[in-house]
């Protein structure tokens, strides 16, 4: 199914497990952070994992997905669905755009050029009036999915956040295992003789870019309507460099590394918070661990070590 | 002129200032192997590069089966036809053979946008990636990682995936560089076997290689041509042995 191997398959439903019986152990709201980060590091680990372009500024797609979320909710009351929706139409026509320009060069200066396209929309973010500036939109209602769940029940959210990482998940998977995957996977390993076989990798990439970018700007409206914000920091810097550390940790180029990276990455900010600052020193000090030690990260050295691709 | 597939005039390509290939007049006959040698630095791969619009010529003009295609998008010329191999051996590494010949069958399909379809989508190509792998000395390595390959193989799964295109006309640069003596003997002979119905235009170093093999060979000094004919003629020419081995006041 989808594509999954055997182990795949059996980490897969370990995985679904968890995600059915942890909001009745763990605290709901934690639980809808950790899965919309997942969503994003997912989304974000196509590109890198797959095509092998890293983009530095995902958080443009993850933050404009959160506020046109939060905006519509708020000012427009659409339905969430409609919201979530939105919000990865506008990652998907931001990424189309942006993408369009980046997509020409690779390494190094493909993720400057996503870095400095990413700081514009930032700069955009700070002045533009429906953002709210530096208060950023707040109080967003949860609002009704479909016209007749009500969200603002921590457990109903959960569910649907629950669907819609899943959804993603599932989504991303199938993209790798696809005709289309399979391309990917040659312009990755080989781009000229990817070319020298027929295929304008250019446009392979760019679609790769804008669905990565599609699944990033749901993962944000999510996140928005989870926690009734959408801030600044959102759409800042210091929010593609956390996805690009989430997933390094994780474990690039592995389907269920960007999870786990997420699930470490979260609950370090959840239950550090009370250190303070010492949470980005524990992070920095887990980065240089990971890059000096475990260099493909904790699934990818679990899946090294037993021999499995996960 | 329907015999000429390849034809090139005052093909031109500068590199700011330094000329790497001049006024090149190629001409490639239909249902030849066509040889281009010379020494280090005398414009081959450059010349491959602009044959194949990986690289834009400064001057001159490239026609394939009498259509202009100077300018051309590569994976375009790709399409027409005119497919090349790389002088570092061009697999992708971290698939299985298979799936290396299976991606060029796949160009078949037209363009694999289909993100939402399932890979087994594919498997109708598994039957003949694994008889161009059989035709290719490599039968038994469907499911092996390339990567772990030893050269002389990934130079014949190269060749396959190049076939699995069913290209008119090869362009091989170096297919037996760097190779052990038994695996070039072995690419010579695929080389005789695959060249039916194609035409093949090759750089190679291997002179001994070459002799057996081609056609017709031009020889190229500092971007130009020195020399044309076959392996009897060429050797013979003064200037070309003066290229290869040194002249005297050199």
């Amino acid at each position: 199914m989808f594509g999954f191997s055997r182990p795949q398959l059996i980490a897969f439903l370990v995985l679904l497990v968890l995600i059915v019986f942890l909001p009745f152990v763990l605290y709901p709201v934690f639980l809808m952070r950790v899965l919309c980060a997942a969503l994003f590091a997912c989304a974000f680990n196509l590109m890198i994992g797959y095509v092998g372009l890293l983009s530095f500024g995902h958080a443009a797609y993850f933050g404009m997905g959160s506020y046109v979320a939060a905006w519509t909710m708020k000012v427009w009351h659409v339905d969430a669905s409609i919201a979530i929706a939105l919000g990865g139409l506008t990652g998907g026509i931001l990424g189309l755009g942006l993408g369009y320009l980046a997509i020409r060069r690779s390494g190094i200066y493909f993720a400057m050029i996503t870095l400095a396209l990413a700081q514009m929309v930032y700069f955009f973010c700070l002045e533009a009036p429906f953002t709210g500036g530096e208060d950023g939109i707040q109080q967003v209602p949860r609002g009704f999915l479909f016209g007749f769940i009500n969200l603002s029940n921590d457990l109903t959210m959960y569910a649907v956040v629950a669907v819609v990482f899943l959804g993603g998940f599932l989504t991303i998977h199938r993209i790798i295992h696809s005709p289309f995957g399979q391309v990917l996977k040659g312009i990755r390993e080989n781009e000229p003789r990817a070319t020298s076989l027929g295929y304008r990798t250019d446009d392979y990439k760019l679609i790769a870019f804008v669905l990565s970018t599609t699944l990033t700007g749901i993962a944000g409206g999510t996140k928005a309507l989870v926690f009734g914000i959408a801030t600044l920091t959102d759409v800042h810097s210091s929010t593609s460099g956390e996805i690009v550390l989430t997933t390094l940790l994780g474990g690039l180029g592995t389907v269920f590394g960007p999870v786990m990276g997420a699930v470490v990455m979260t609950s370090m900010e959840n239950y550090l918070a009370q250190f303070g600052a010492w949470v980005t020193v524990t992070q920095g000090v887990i980065f240089m661990i990971c890059v000096l030690a475990f260099r493909r990260g904790i699934i990818g050295e679990i899946g090294n070590a037993l021999k499995l691709k996960l | 002129m329907t015999d000429t597939i390849l034809e090139t005039t005052g093909l031109t390509r500068e590199f700011s200032g330094f000329v790497a290939v001049d006024g090149v007049d190629l001409r490639v006959k239909t249902g030849t192997i066509h040889a281009l040698i010379g020494p280090n630095g005398a414009g081959k791969t450059t010349c491959f590069n602009l044959l194949t619009n990986f690289l834009t010529p400064t001057r001159g003009t490239i026609r394939f089966k009498g259509q202009d295609i100077t300018g051309m998008k590569p994976a375009m010329v790709a399409r027409k036809g005119l497919v090349r191999s790389f002088q570092i051996s061009a697999v992708f590494p971290h698939l299985t053979a298979l799936e290396n010949v299976r991606l060029a069958l796949q160009r078949a399909r037209g363009a694999s946008f289909d993100f939402w379809r399932a890979e087994s989508a594919l498997d109708v190509f598994n039957d003949r990636a694994r008889q161009l792998l059989q035709d290719v000395g490599l039968p038994d390595l469907s499911n092996v990682i390339v990567a772990d390959l030893p050269y002389g193989q990934k130079r014949a799964l190269e060749i396959a995936t190049t076939l699995a295109l069913e290209p008119e006309m090869m362009l091989l640069d170096e297919p037996t560089a760097g190779m052990a003596h038994g695996d070039v003997d072995t690419i010579v002979q695929l080389i005789k076997r695959i060249r039916k119905g194609r035409t093949i235009l090759m750089v190679e170093h291997n002179l001994s290689v070459v002799e057996g093999l081609c056609d017709t060979i031009t020889v190229l000094t500092r971007g130009k041509i020195l020399a044309e004919g076959d392996y009897a003629t060429v050797s013979k020419n003064p200037e070309v042995i003066a290229a290869y081995l040194g002249s005297a006041d050199a």
